[in-house]
């Protein structure tokens, strides 16, 4: 997504900002240190759900800007699928303006206090930082991006940004997760009248259901919807495309442009034998019961989940740590990693790992399940695992996992979570008509455009990509808005 | 939020609500169901759509009083409210005319099987059915059933109504008597297995429909797979009907334990609350 030089100078350009530059030497800022996140102890965070890590400071925070050299090209912007405006958001908070800094933020990103948490800045933002070329920690960008928007949450006035002249288009995003709610604030802000369905009795798919509540806290997602809905988004729960509605009765309801953010939904199992003893969950399940349904509170809320003593979770990304860190926190006394890989593989954030670890998490790395067993009522009481070597480099660029033959061994457990990865759910594809579909189930959209084989159907995120990151469907869903409105414009270039 | 209409007991732990749901009632087809929710801190529990009224918007939901979210499901009265009602989900059943049909029905199966049997009769088969009940108190929807079926056999376990035996004696009888060309259980898990096995004896093509565990009810969370044929099948998504031969009973209704004591615990602390 271009990011407009001239409107970027031109913020950088202020007077303030220049006076801002000369109050410390490039060296001063690079001499000081990068900031550490503050964090709950590990002997406290496993208790319960309580936010790991608990935010800067004003102090931290003020300093940890000026170590942001504000480049005259900035290369943290390219690094970013949304394209913030790094620097102006982060001098506004050296400035002390932080209200101005979420502002900032929120141009250009509708959720800045969810990515300030779960973005993986470290290959993104931060990685493209210039501090890397100077062999230097980059600027804790996410942490700031954090702290501006927390700010603005806790004085209760959440600013809302110029919105165009109101159109009477009605739009319809297909979702509630990251991808169709960037979406729909972005065509809010462009003055159409849009509208989210979403499947769940819940809001914002994999934010709700899926991210632990350690990690990112419920609340913070709720505010961010009820910023989408002074943008004028209108949300109905509990309409599952497809088959409560279909596109055709959106469009005689006068629906004329459409997103399809519905997700990667569909739980992978591995079809090994045992598979289905109790105990044996899918990571979507262990988390929705947890996340969702809040099965931590049982009996207060209705919804049951087994508290296993011995808890493996297949797997070694995000995935695979909420849950494993989510067993920890249902009283686990063990709770393991099992992955195929070895740890310099792990798709999981550094970050998850680490705080996996303090928390005393065990990895059994090179490690595959091969056979569950379970007691005469079914449930699962062991698993036995194969060792693994690493082999040539495969299509992922990573060394392929070779099973060693005579490595098995028994493990004692009673709660399992598959946590493998998870395919596009096929139920919106399968019920329109000329949509064109991928082999995986995805669907195949113009790279620059987002817009399907159906002209007026654009669609992003993990139901195009087949399970990536938020900030990935963020950018999509960013993109898509800018499209569709061309489209409907008629300033579209075509595919 | 979904308004109740009517609510009446068809039976001393079975209601009946007709709910407030214009656009599943629209759309509904036999054979699929609902995801309920009861409050704010309830479970999404899976309901078969016993009926539809598209004109008016409601559905029809028979609901049988074992545990928490049932009991207080079974306990609003009209003009009350459901927190949450979403579909229809599932595939509908697939209705043809084939000849002739047996529907075996046992206990508050008895309520998804209505929608099934009524479609088949429409469709031009011969419906035969068979309805299954501990005893006299707990058959329903005998009268409903019995409007369109060519016979109904009536079945119970202590023969206070109808002929004394288990459901799979009268199904027998007629599997002896006439050639049947489809057959659809829908019951407890161990009626539907004996079911089964007997119809498989007889060379009967059978179906049954499955009410397992669920989250989500749109395939996200796999809390209801079963095997069928080997293979692991999502009830919500691929089912809620398959080939009864190829069904694991015995994984299922392991499964369907999962929470047993969970459930026991959470039906109990309600329960208190009541008195």
């Amino acid at each position: 997504m271009p990011v407009d030089p001239q409107e970027l100078n031109n913020d950088r350009s202020q007077e303030w900002r220049s006076e801002l530059r000369s109050r410390l030497s490039a060296k001063e800022r690079s001499g000081l240190p990068r900031v550490k996140m503050p964090e709950r102890a590990p002997m406290e965070r496993i208790l319960g759900f309580m936010e790991v890590n608990t935010g800067l400071s004003e102090e931290m925070a003020v300093q940890e800007s000026r170590r942001c050299l504000d480049c005259s090209t900035p290369s943290c912007i390219s690094g970013c699928p949304v394209n913030i405006n790094i620097p102006g958001f982060i001098k506004r908070i050296e400035k002390k303006d932080f209200l101005a800094a979420a502002r900032k933020l929120k141009e250009t990103n509708a959720l800045p206090a969810v990515c300030g948490r779960v973005c993986p800045q470290e290959t993104q933002c931060e990685a493209t930082c210039v501090y890397q070329k100077m062999k230097k920690p980059p600027v804790a960008i996410g942490y700031l991006e954090r702290f501006a928007s927390d700010c603005e949450r806790l004085t209760g006035t959440i600013s809302i940004p110029k919105i165009e002249k109101k159109k009477s288009t009605r739009i319809a995003a297909i979702g509630s997760g990251p991808a169709s709610l960037t979406f729909a604030g972005q065509m809010a802000k462009f003055g159409y009248q849009v509208t989210v369905f979403e499947a769940l009795h819940e809001l914002a798919g994999v934010l709700s259901y899926g991210i632990p509540e350690f990690r990112l806290p419920k609340s913070i997602v709720r505010s961010e919807i009820s910023y989408l809905e002074a943008l004028g988004v209108t949300f109905e729960r509990n309409v599952i495309v497809g088959k409560t509605l279909t596109i055709d009765d959106m469009k005689k309801q006068g629906f004329q442009g459409f997103f399809i953010g519905s997700g990667a939904g569909l739980p992978k199992f591995m079809h090994i034998p045992g598979e289905n003893s109790i105990g044996v969950y899918s990571s979507n399940e262990y988390l929705t019961r947890v996340n969702l349904m809040k099965a931590y509170q049982f009996p207060q809320y209705d919804t049951p989940i087994v508290r296993g003593k011995r808890v493996a979770v297949i797997g070694g990304g995000n995935t695979a740590m909420d849950s494993v860190r989510t067993a920890v926190r249902l009283g686990a006394d063990k709770a393991m990693i099992v992955y195929r890989r070895s740890e310099q593989e792990m798709p999981a954030r550094i970050e998850e790992v680490h705080h996996a670890k303090e928390e005393g998490v065990e990895f059994l790395t090179l490690t595959n399940p091969t056979e569950y067993f379970a007691d005469e009522s079914g449930r699962v009481r062991q698993m036995k695992v194969q060792k693994m070597g690493l082999g040539a480099a495969d299509d992922s660029g990573r060394k392929r996992p070779v099973p060693i033959p005579g490595s098995e061994y028994l493990i004692d457990v009673d709660t399992v979570v598959v946590g493998v990865g998870t395919d596009p759910n096929p139920l919106i594809p399968r019920t329109i008509k000329g949509l064109e579909v991928t082999k995986w189930g995805t669907i195949v959209v113009n790279e620059e455009t987002m817009q399907t084989a159906l002209p007026e159907i654009f669609a992003g995120g993990d139901i195009v990509r087949g399970g990536a990151t938020v900030i990935l469907a963020m950018g999509d869903g960013k993109k898509a808005a800018e499209s569709l409105d061309a489209y409907l414009l008629g300033k579209f270039p075509g595919r | 939020m979904n308004r109740i209409v009517t609510k009446e007991f068809l039976s001393e732990n079975v209601a009946k609500l007709i709910v407030e749901a214009p656009q599943v009632a629209q759309k509904q087809n036999p054979g699929q169901f609902v995801i309920v929710r009861t409050d704010e801190k309830g479970e999404r529990i899976p309901l078969t759509i016993a009926d539809a009224d598209k004109k008016n918007g409601t559905i029809t939901l028979i609901i049988q009083r074992v545990g928490t979210s049932s009991h207080k499901i079974s306990s609003l009265k009209p003009g009350d409210f459901l927190h949450d009602v979403s579909g229809p989900l599932g595939r509908p059943t697939h209705i043809e005319k084939v000849g002739t049909v047996l529907a075996c029905g046992g206990g508050v199966g008895i309520a998804p099987l209505y929608p099934i049997a009524r479609a088949l009769k429409d469709a031009g088969n011969k419906l035969i059915t068979v309805l299954g009940a501990r005893n006299r108190e707990l058959l329903i929807l005998e009268n409903e059933m019995t409007a369109f079926s060519d016979e109904v056999i009536v079945m119970t376990d202590d023969g206070s109504y109808g002929r004394k035996g288990l459901i799979t004696v009268g199904i027998e009888e007629v599997l002896k008597r006439e050639p049947v060309h489809l057959a659809v259980a829908i019951g407890p898990a161990v009626m539907m297995k004996f079911v089964a096995l007997l119809t498989k004896r007889y060379n009967v093509p059978t179906i049954a429909s499955l009410n397992t565990i669920m989250v989500d009810g749109t395939g996200m969370c796999g809390a209801c797979r079963v095997s069928v044929g080997g293979k692991t099948r999502f009830v919500c998504v691929d089912g809620p009907e398959f080939d009864a031969h190829q069904i694991d009973y015995d994984e299922m209704m392991k499964r369907l334990n999962t929470y047993k004591e969970e459930e026991k615990i959470s039906y109990d602390g309600y329960l208190k609350t009541l008195s």
